[in-house]
């Protein structure tokens, strides 16, 4: 083949590869233009702060839906981190490679579950144990909470089991060797090695918790105000975008885009932490 | 306390917490089969959808599926092998890949409804595709693109270097080594990623609604609205239209995740077996 063909490819080849890098601008060119214009107008403080959200009456304030991401992606940390942590270093520690060459697919099978079948498992099974045990309607922070942590499980483990498997053996071998236990050597030794690796991992399922739609906006109940318990529905950012997008018109569509920015904000924040954790592990 | 003790105890609480995940996945799969597969027939596989989903089957969500997560690997497997490619074969580690590989990392993370409100801005509107099968696939594409770098990133890195060099060796160029020995070797890896990235597709709901729409029907081009089978299972089962079509489409969902799962897991360790 010629040479000329040859440079053709390349060149074409580094334009392919700019493609993500593209898609990530066009995405967020595309959400920024449609939702800054109206955050200019409306005034960022009264659009974070506010907390009636009455677009017939031009009232955009997304605290109650801020607040309510927040609580749901806590909640889903509180159920998510200890099991997803724990099978973790059990896997890695504790069980032996049958086991774990049965269990890893399992997992990755868990994390292809579709996430409106998580939802749908919400309303059928954990609504009802909720209304029945706790009051109220059953859609609650608690139950997005177990759903949740449910679903970022995959996430948390697979990033917890890469790190801890990552950390050089002798570690784990000196320690054995001084006569601790293997619990005293992951306490001692293999968690705060793996540490940051691990906290890169349960930012990513915060990433991932905050940013879940469709699971969400089945069992929260959607009400749009400050929640005061646990049993409380409440409504996300995502759920209040899905929710109104396909109707609205004008200046409610615009507030919705920017309520989009506004997650859109959280998540690189998260992302970036989570990545500038990974990259520097791996140096 | 005595550390064997605590040792004792710890693993018992470790164990649990891998039995509790476990018995969780079990639960879903069990539940879901156990009530929907007895809705699963040939009829209900094969029938359209009558009554806006309240009876009949599922059959124009099955082919809404299919062309969505066709069309969406035709459009990201080769923009995502092409930047695995340029990663591991054209360049060295510089500011460019570091850059190409951040972006990359961050569209893995951002969540399926800001693709969507993308998806419906950008395809929807500004190209003027509507409501459709392409618009849908465009929008799939971008969220597989990561997964599909990833995987093919680490299958060409798994290839020999020795193999390369060998083909210089005999005189031929880069882009001969690339397309008659690299991708050749890296094929199953790269594989695996496609079919992960299809049960991304098959699975995927809040990017499509807004960019795929609604529509009941068959769709018969790529410019046609179609639902895929997640976006109509989520709107029997919220809006409570028939509890058991829900059952039946979330089997069917359930079953067709399951197999793609499992023959990307066995594809990846008959290959892992290969090199190992």
């Amino acid at each position: 083949m010629n040479k000329f063909i040859e440079t053709i490819i390349e060149k074409s080849i580094i334009l392919i590869a700019f493609s993500t890098v593209a898609v990530l601008f066009l995405i967020a060119f595309f959400i920024f233009k449609e939702g800054i214009p109206f955050l200019a107008q409306y005034g960022l403080p009264g659009f974070l702060t506010g907390s009636t959200w009455l677009p017939g009456e031009d009232k955009f304030g997304i605290l109650p839906m801020i607040i309510g991401s927040i609580y749901v992606t806590l909640g889903a940390l509180i159920v998510g981190v200890p099991l997803g942590v724990g099978s973790a270093i059990f896997l890695v520690e504790f069980a032996n490679k049958r086991i774990r060459n049965i269990i890893k697919p399992a997992i990755e099978l868990l994390a292809g579950i579709p996430s409106v079948v998580y939802g749908f498992i919400g309303i059928m099974v954990l609504a009802p144990w909720v209304r029945i045990n706790f009051g109220g309607s059953g859609l609650s922070i608690l139950t997005a909470s177990i759903v949740l942590g449910i679903m970022i499980l995959p996430t948390i483990i697979s990033i917890t089991m890469d790190s801890l498997t990552a950390l050089p053996s002798v570690y784990k071998e000196g320690s054995i060797a001084l006569g601790a236990t293997t619990w005293q050597t992951v306490i001692m030794v293999l968690l705060p090695g793996a540490k940051s690796g691990i906290l890169a991992g349960i930012i990513l399922g915060m990433g991932r918790a905050i940013g879940e739609t469709m699971a969400v906006i089945m069992i929260t109940g959607n009400a749009i105000r400050i929640p005061t318990s646990l049993y409380d529905s409440v409504r996300t950012m995502t759920s209040n975008i899905a929710l109104e997008m396909g109707y609205a018109l004008g200046i409610h569509r615009s507030a919705l885009f920017a309520n989009a920015v506004v997650l859109f904000g959280f998540i690189m924040i998260l992302n970036t932490i989570a990545i500038l954790i990974i990259n520097k592990r791996s140096k | 306390m005595n550390p064997k003790f605590i040792q004792k105890i710890a693993s018992v609480a470790l164990g649990t917490a891998m039995l509790v995940t476990l018995s969780v996945l079990i639960f879903i799969i069990f539940y879901i089969l156990y009530q929907g597969l007895p809705i699963v027939s040939m009829e209900f596989l094969t029938t359209p959808i009558r009554d806006m989903g309240k009876s009949g089957g599922i059959f124009p969500t099955i082919i809404s599926t299919f062309y969505l997560a066709f069309l969406s690997i035709c459009i990201a497997a080769p923009l995502g092998i092409g930047t695995a490619v340029f990663l591991t074969e054209y360049t060295r580690e510089n500011t460019v890949t570091r850059v190409i590989r951040f972006t990359t990392d961050c569209l893995a993370g951002i969540p399926s409804i800001i693709f969507g409100l993308f998806g419906f801005v950008f395809f929807v509107i500004y190209l003027g595709f509507g409501w459709s099968i392409l618009a849908g696939s465009l929008t799939l594409a971008t969220m597989m693109l990561p997964t599909i770098i990833r995987t093919s990133e680490e299958a060409i890195r798994a290839v020999p270097e020795g193999f390369r060099e060998v083909t210089y060796g005999l005189g031929g160029s880069k882009w001969q080594s690339v397309t008659e020995i690299v991708l050749p070797k890296a094929f199953p890896g790269i594989l695996t990623g496609i079919i992960l990235s299809m049960g991304r597709a098959v699975s995927e709901t809040a990017a499509l609604i807004f960019t795929a729409g609604m529509s009941l029907h068959t769709p018969v081009s790529v410019l046609s609205s179609g639902r895929s089978m997640a976006v109509h299972f989520y709107t029997i089962a919220r809006e409570g239209i028939s509890l058991q079509m829900a059952f039946g489409t979330a089997a069917v969902l359930i079953v067709t995740i399951s197999i793609i799962n499992i023959s990307s897991y066995l594809l990846m360790h008959k290959y892992m077996r290969k090199y190992a």
